[in-house]
């Protein structure tokens, strides 16, 4: 069923990391946030090595580091909870630019930026150079059920269908003079996503039917 | 807000990764009674639903703006089962696709957004049922309690998750008071948006909300003659 379709995040290029099976990319990413989450804050030494492997596989990937540091903004509101952490822990202040800070409080701050930055720049690496068809390739070699590799195939291919149905009926609500400000307009959105429920349940159902005429079983056929 | 990785120690993400393993696991057998050979196409086009309803803003106030987690509106619409194996499958393709909630953190995503608020909203829902007069009228408010009970359910689990593998160095009281106090307020949201859209698909297309389906067995035809053919 189609062509490759690159997810919002891909990045389309030709390196060695774009061609590795996907289900060792998938094996190496959980490994290596595993083994960040589990060192000491204090080790700064290794976090520095942390952040030049991923350094290394990026310009291996050759994605632009721009791409990848533009799409870092889904980590903004953790930071937001990072920062406020020294203004409200406990233990001993130390005074910084004037301000008291908790000490145990910062050293958690610089833990959790620093470990939830590498997670963010692994991920997005992986979601960078991988097409959403090897992925799930590659979670079904890693053993993931059957059912559920086909659930999330599904929801990957109808991902933009949905949403730009959603997108649509912003933009007929919007083309009607409807502008949401306060909460007084709830019963309007709500009843777009109760429209947009019926409609993405009934693709469902004629999904399954063009399927089951097609000669569906129950399992997909190896393509 | 999802879990970002190192938030919660290497040991207890482990852990929420095993209880979500095991749930997911369970899941996939429960919705396959609940949509037959039906469930692949209709979890999946669910759980596009449900991710599309994720990037639907509400206005709060001042600007600031809020959207539905949807785990209870799920289980309402299409049974617990599959509303556990739909948020599950949107979690998954948050972190591996969309670099959204870590990747170590994806069983704690799974567990408290996914399986709490699912879990916790049926729970709420089936017991105002019983309550409840049998009429489609009082499915809507049902699901309205039950998706405003699961949200600070889910952040009072995140304090629990927190007291045993939690990194930064915080009162526990504190961290308890802020997380409830906050998602008292996002779940009256989560409670009047779900409610809401319940209701307009209980106007449509009744038969289509699991939640509905008691009320519905126990509906009967009633067929209106007219007066010329009388």
């Amino acid at each position: 069923m189609g062509g490759p379709h690159g997810h919002s995040l891909h990045f389309h290029a030709h390196s060695p990391l774009h061609r590795a099976p996907a289900h060792l990319k998938i094996l190496a990413l959980l490994g290596f946030v595993l083994v960040v989450v589990a060192t000491p804050r204090e080790w700064y030494w290794a976090y520095a090595g942390y952040l030049a492997v991923i350094v290394g596989v990026v310009a291996v990937s050759r994605v632009p580091v721009g791409y990848l540091l533009k799409r870092m903004v889904v980590e903004v509101p953790f930071v937001a909870f990072a920062v406020l952490i020294p203004f409200v822990a406990h233990g001993p202040r130390v005074e910084v630019l004037g301000l008291s800070l908790s000490e145990s409080g910062l050293l958690s701050a610089w833990g959790l930026l620093a470990k939830g930055t590498l997670g963010v720049l692994a991920s997005l690496t992986l979601a960078a150079t991988t097409e959403a068809q090897d992925l799930l390739r590659g979670l079904e070699r890693l053993r993931m059920p059957d059912l559920l590799v086909q659930i999330m195939g599904f929801m990957v291919r109808y991902l933009e269908v949905v949403t730009g149905e959603l997108q649509r009926m912003r933009v007929a609500r919007a083309s009607r003079g409807f502008d949401a400000r306060n909460p007084r307009h709830w019963p309007v959105l709500a009843r777009s996503a109760g429209a947009l429920f019926i409609r993405s349940y009934e693709r469902g159902e004629r999904v399954h039917l063009a399927m089951l005429s097609r000669g569906y079983t129950g399992r997909l056929p190896r393509s | 807000m999802h879990v970002p990785d190192g938030f919660l120690d290497a040991p207890t993400s482990v852990g929420t990764g095993v209880v979500a393993v095991a749930a997911v696991a369970v899941a996939l057998r429960g919705a396959r009674r609940e949509l037959d050979d039906r469930t692949a196409p209709l979890a999946g086009l669910v759980a596009a639903f449900v991710f599309a309803v994720q990037m639907l803003n509400f206005p709060v106030a001042s600007g600031t703006s809020g959207h539905l987690m949807g785990g209870a509106l799920a289980a309402v619409l299409v049974g617990p089962y599959t509303a556990v194996l739909c948020t599950s499958t949107v979690f998954i393709v948050q972190a591996l696709l969309f670099a959204d909630g870590g990747i170590t953190a994806l069983g704690t995503n799974i567990v408290l957004m996914g399986l709490t608020t699912t879990l916790v909203g049926w729970a709420v829902f089936r017991a105002l049922q019983t309550v409840l007069p049998k009429r489609l009228s009082s499915v809507a408010p049902a699901a309205g309690v039950a998706a405003f009970v699961s949200v600070p359910v889910a952040a009072l689990l995140f304090v629990a998750l927190y007291a045993i593998g939690g990194t930064a160095d915080l009162s526990l009281s504190t961290l308890a008071t802020a997380m409830v106090g906050v998602h008292v307020l996002i779940g009256i949201g989560e409670g009047v948006i779900t409610a809401l859209a319940v209701a307009s698909i209980v106007a449509v297309r009744p038969d289509l909300v699991y939640g509905a389906r008691r009320v519905m067995a126990v509906r009967e035809l009633e067929v209106r003659t007219t007066g010329a053919a009388a």
